[in-house]
């Protein structure tokens, strides 16, 4: 696919596409390779890095292993991102969507209850959602998806404005084809370029509200995530650096990962950034 | 006679992956001091380019690879661009196309054309200012000590443009380039540009290159044309040389395919015992802009009592400027737009009130062909698809609707192959043919075509204005031809119908209207057209095949 090989002639994408996919491999294979659970005492508490050659990275407060953790984490990291994303695609995209195209009253009534969503800091409203139901895997992501759809209805909204009156969908309009015909044939196609850049970012973005939330104690009790890892280790950070410093990493690298592959995307599908410029 | 500015021997490599290697090869040409040069030739032949290396404005992965643009002594390309860009300095400038963007939209005018000389002289402000102004009264704008005052938005098109022209004569430039300087004029205010322009260039004796694709403007104004294809020159000559007995063939073709404008006599056929296809009955349609505190709103009458009827068989044209009204008219009729009031009759039913599931079946009977066949195209569909998927949408099984669309692409002389290929592998006129088939695809009685060849390049202008008079004839339709070209409007139109305002001000046979016009709006309209004394059926024709 064209797209691909321009995604990956960008060497920084191609970075980025790298670390994704090895973090994929961890996330769907990592678990298998330490079948006990993350949560079991395996040595003595506050164990450094490399000093037992079966604990890479040492032991927790409790003497749990850092790597097991780390692994056990990742999956949990990318599924709650990319879950909540789809979700928060899947709300974003009808309603900025029908604000667009229809325009009028529906465009005013659906943007003032996007704004709503807007005017109340995310992160506050996603740890109130999260505290008024009990914290689970499924309350946090759902959160973080009710957190993030604004800006994908403003982006779909604007594109579908820009769109609705270029003469291919008016042709379809004259053609008799129905509005739900034209929403999803004719225009959203030619918008999915910009929505795939937005939610690649917007996977990064997820991570990083999931590791807050645990960090702050909301996480899932039941699941080991690197929020949940910083957050209990930030008590001895200058006894044990190695237990805030590699989750750490962790979120780092893959957000870093996700915004490259994502201004990769935003490079190869969008032509006039891709240097091939006309005269 | 030394020239003032040569071309030799220019080619300018273009990036791999381009049409082909070269954006300009071979080029010489020579500009002589105190003449218009016209450099013509249809969309990518390369004439911009050229400008555009005279003035150090190309992009940064087109460098000319070999030649010489010697100027002063000195040789623009090779010269280091600090050099290069002092020696252009004041005494080479340029105007562009779109007078809306050349313009910055935060400064007033005067603050605009005062900066030309803050950059390049030591004058004081006093001075900048009277220079200013002396400037505007030059390019003939009306009340230039306002004019000093405004920002670009308060003016229109074409006093922009003379702002623009203003600014580019400041500091007395020997050369004036000018790119398609009136294209995005309408043709009233073309030729008082145009005829500015010629006057300036007879008083300060400046030498005008002159970048257009319109050979009525080149008639207009020129004393020696460039004719260039592929990016080479095929041509050059004294202008009445070039358009009386044109050389090579390619312009031969292309003067061929400039309209002649006389309306060839038609046969007129008495209709008045036939049902019209469409019947226009007082339409009229407002725009309001909201006011706001502090200021009232804005009414503009798109649509004033608009009457006329449309007989199967015959075209009928729209003609107007921009702003008249003339595609809010069209697109009423088509129902894209709510009118106000009035009727619209299409086969005897009044469909101006029908909601979207009434208007169903009398969509099929009326269609519409766009502007822009790069916009009117849904780039993510095949070209069966965007034929076969109106049909579909009313209900035709797939299979057939998809026989169909092969049929209708015969009918437009594309092959068949097309069905499967996506509309970016098409070039502008074979666009226009899907565009033309996707109408034709519900068996529409009345065929509305919106500006639908004016995006076009002259000979594909010409092979498309042929296919629909060809379809018209086939297939018996109405067509309501919507057009700001005359030249085009006397060739193709029965009758015509000129707007003004959202008001229709003459109306008859086009011959009629062209030879002996009622209104003085109508003379002036067809007296601007450029070039009007040549091809106008005064000279003999140059004798040339049909065009392929």
């Amino acid at each position: 696919m064209s797209i691909l090989k321009k995604l990956s002639s960008n060497k920084v994408a191609l970075f980025g596409l790298i670390v994704l996919a090895l973090l994929i491999l961890v996330a769907i294979f990592g678990p298998y390779l330490y079948e006990t659970s993350p949560w079991r005492m395996v040595n003595r508490p506050f164990m450094p890095p490399l000093e037992n050659g079966s604990l890479m990275l040492g032991t927790d407060t409790m003497g749990r292993d850092v790597l097991a953790g780390l692994v056990y984490g990742t999956r949990i990291s990318l599924l709650v991102g990319l879950i909540s994303t789809m979700i928060a695609l899947l709300i974003g995209i009808p309603l900025g969507a029908s604000a667009g195209y229809f325009g009028g009253w529906i465009d005013e009534a659906l943007m003032r209850f996007t704004e709503i969503f807007q005017t109340v800091p995310s992160f506050a409203l996603a740890i109130v959602i999260v505290a008024i139901f009990e914290p689970s895997v499924y309350s946090i992501t759902l959160a973080i998806a009710l957190v993030s759809w604004p800006p994908v209805a403003r982006l779909v909204r604007g594109e579908f404005m820009a769109l609705r009156n270029q003469e291919y969908v008016l042709a379809a309009r004259l053609n008799g084809q129905s509005d739900h015909n034209i929403i999803l044939k004719e225009i959203l196609p030619n918008t999915l370029s910009p929505i795939i850049v937005m939610a690649s970012l917007m996977v990064a973005t997820a991570i990083l509200l999931e590791s807050s939330l645990s960090f702050l104690g909301l996480g899932d009790p039941e699941i080991m995530s690197w929020g949940y890892m910083i957050g209990a280790a930030r008590t001895v950070i200058r006894q044990a650096w190695w237990l805030s410093f590699f989750p750490g990493i962790a979120i780092a690298l893959t957000v870093l990962a996700l915004n490259l592959v994502g201004e990769g995307l935003n490079e190869a599908l969008n032509p006039k950034l891709s240097g091939s410029r006309e005269s | 006679m030394k020239p003032l500015l040569k071309v030799e021997d220019l080619s300018i490599r273009l990036p791999e992956g381009a049409d082909r290697p070269y954006a300009v090869q071979n080029l010489s040409y020579a500009l002589n001091p105190g003449e218009i040069l016209c450099v013509v030739g249809e969309s990518g032949s390369g004439k911009s380019m050229t400008a555009n290396a005279i003035m150090g404005l190309l992009p940064k992965a087109i460098q000319a690879e070999r030649g010489a643009i010697t100027f002063d002594g000195h040789d623009l390309v090779s010269l280091e661009e600090r050099r290069a860009r002092k020696m252009r300095g004041n005494r080479i400038s340029m105007i562009f196309q779109e007078p809306m963007t050349a313009l910055n939209p935060l400064m007033r005018i005067e603050d605009q054309i005062g900066e030309v000389f803050l950059i390049h002289s030591d004058m004081s402000k006093q001075q900048r200012q009277a220079r200013t102004l002396e400037l505007l009264k030059d390019v003939g704008l009306p009340d230039p000590e306002k004019a000093m005052k405004v920002y670009p938005h308060q003016l229109s098109g074409g006093q922009r443009q003379r702002v623009m022209i203003a600014m580019a004569l400041a500091l007395e430039p020997s050369i004036l380039i000018a790119d398609e300087p009136t294209t995005a004029l309408d043709v009233t205010t073309q030729a008082q540009i145009l005829h500015l322009i010629k006057e300036l260039q007879r008083k300060h004796g400046t030498a005008v290159m002159f970048i257009t694709h319109d050979f009525g403007v080149v008639a207009e104004i020129a004393d020696r044309v460039v004719v260039m294809q592929y990016g080479k020159m095929v041509e050059i000559g004294d202008a009445q040389q070039v358009l009386n007995d044109p050389q090579h063939d390619y312009t031969k073709k292309l003067i061929a395919a400039v309209p002649p404008l006389v309306a060839p006599e038609r046969e007129v056929q008495d209709r008045s015992k036939q049902r019209p296809a469409l019947s226009v009955k007082s339409l009229c349609k407002t725009y309001v802009s909201p006011g706001s505190w502090f200021k009232p709103g804005r009414t503009v009458h798109a649509a004033r009592d608009v009457n006329f009827d449309l007989y199967r068989g015959e075209t009928l044209g729209l003609v107007g400027e921009s702003g008249s009204g003339k595609s809010t008219v069209s697109r009423c009729i088509v129902r894209l737009l709510e009118s106000d009031s009035g009727e619209i009759l299409l086969d005897g039913d009044a469909i101006q009130d029908l909601d979207n599931k009434a208007l169903a079946p009398y969509r099929k009977k009326i269609q519409m062909v766009f502007q822009d066949p790069y916009a009117s195209l849904n780039p993510r569909k095949t070209v069966g698809r965007i034929i076969a998927d109106g049909p579909i949408a009313q209900g035709v099984p797939v299979a057939e609707a998809m026989q169909r669309a092969k049929e209708l692409l015969a009918l437009v002389e594309l092959p068949e192959t097309a069905l499967d290929r996506y509309p970016h592998e098409f070039s502008g006129g074979q666009r226009q043919r899907v565009g033309i088939a996707r109408a034709l695809a519900h068996n529409p009685q009345v065929l509305v075509a919106d500006e639908a060849i004016s995006a076009l390049d002259v000979s594909v202008q010409a092979q498309i204005l042929e296919l629909i008079d060809t379809l018209k004839k086939k297939l018996n339709l109405a067509v309501l031809f919507v057009v700001h070209d005359l030249r085009v409007a006397a060739q193709v139109c029965d009758r015509i119908i000129v707007m003004k305002h959202g008001q229709i001000v003459e109306a008859g046979e086009t011959k009629a209207v062209f030879e002996d016009p009622q209104h003085d709006y109508t003379r002036n309209l067809i007296e601007s057209i450029p070039g009007a004394d040549w091809r106008s059926g005064h000279q003999p024709q140059p004798a040339v095949g049909k065009i392929a």
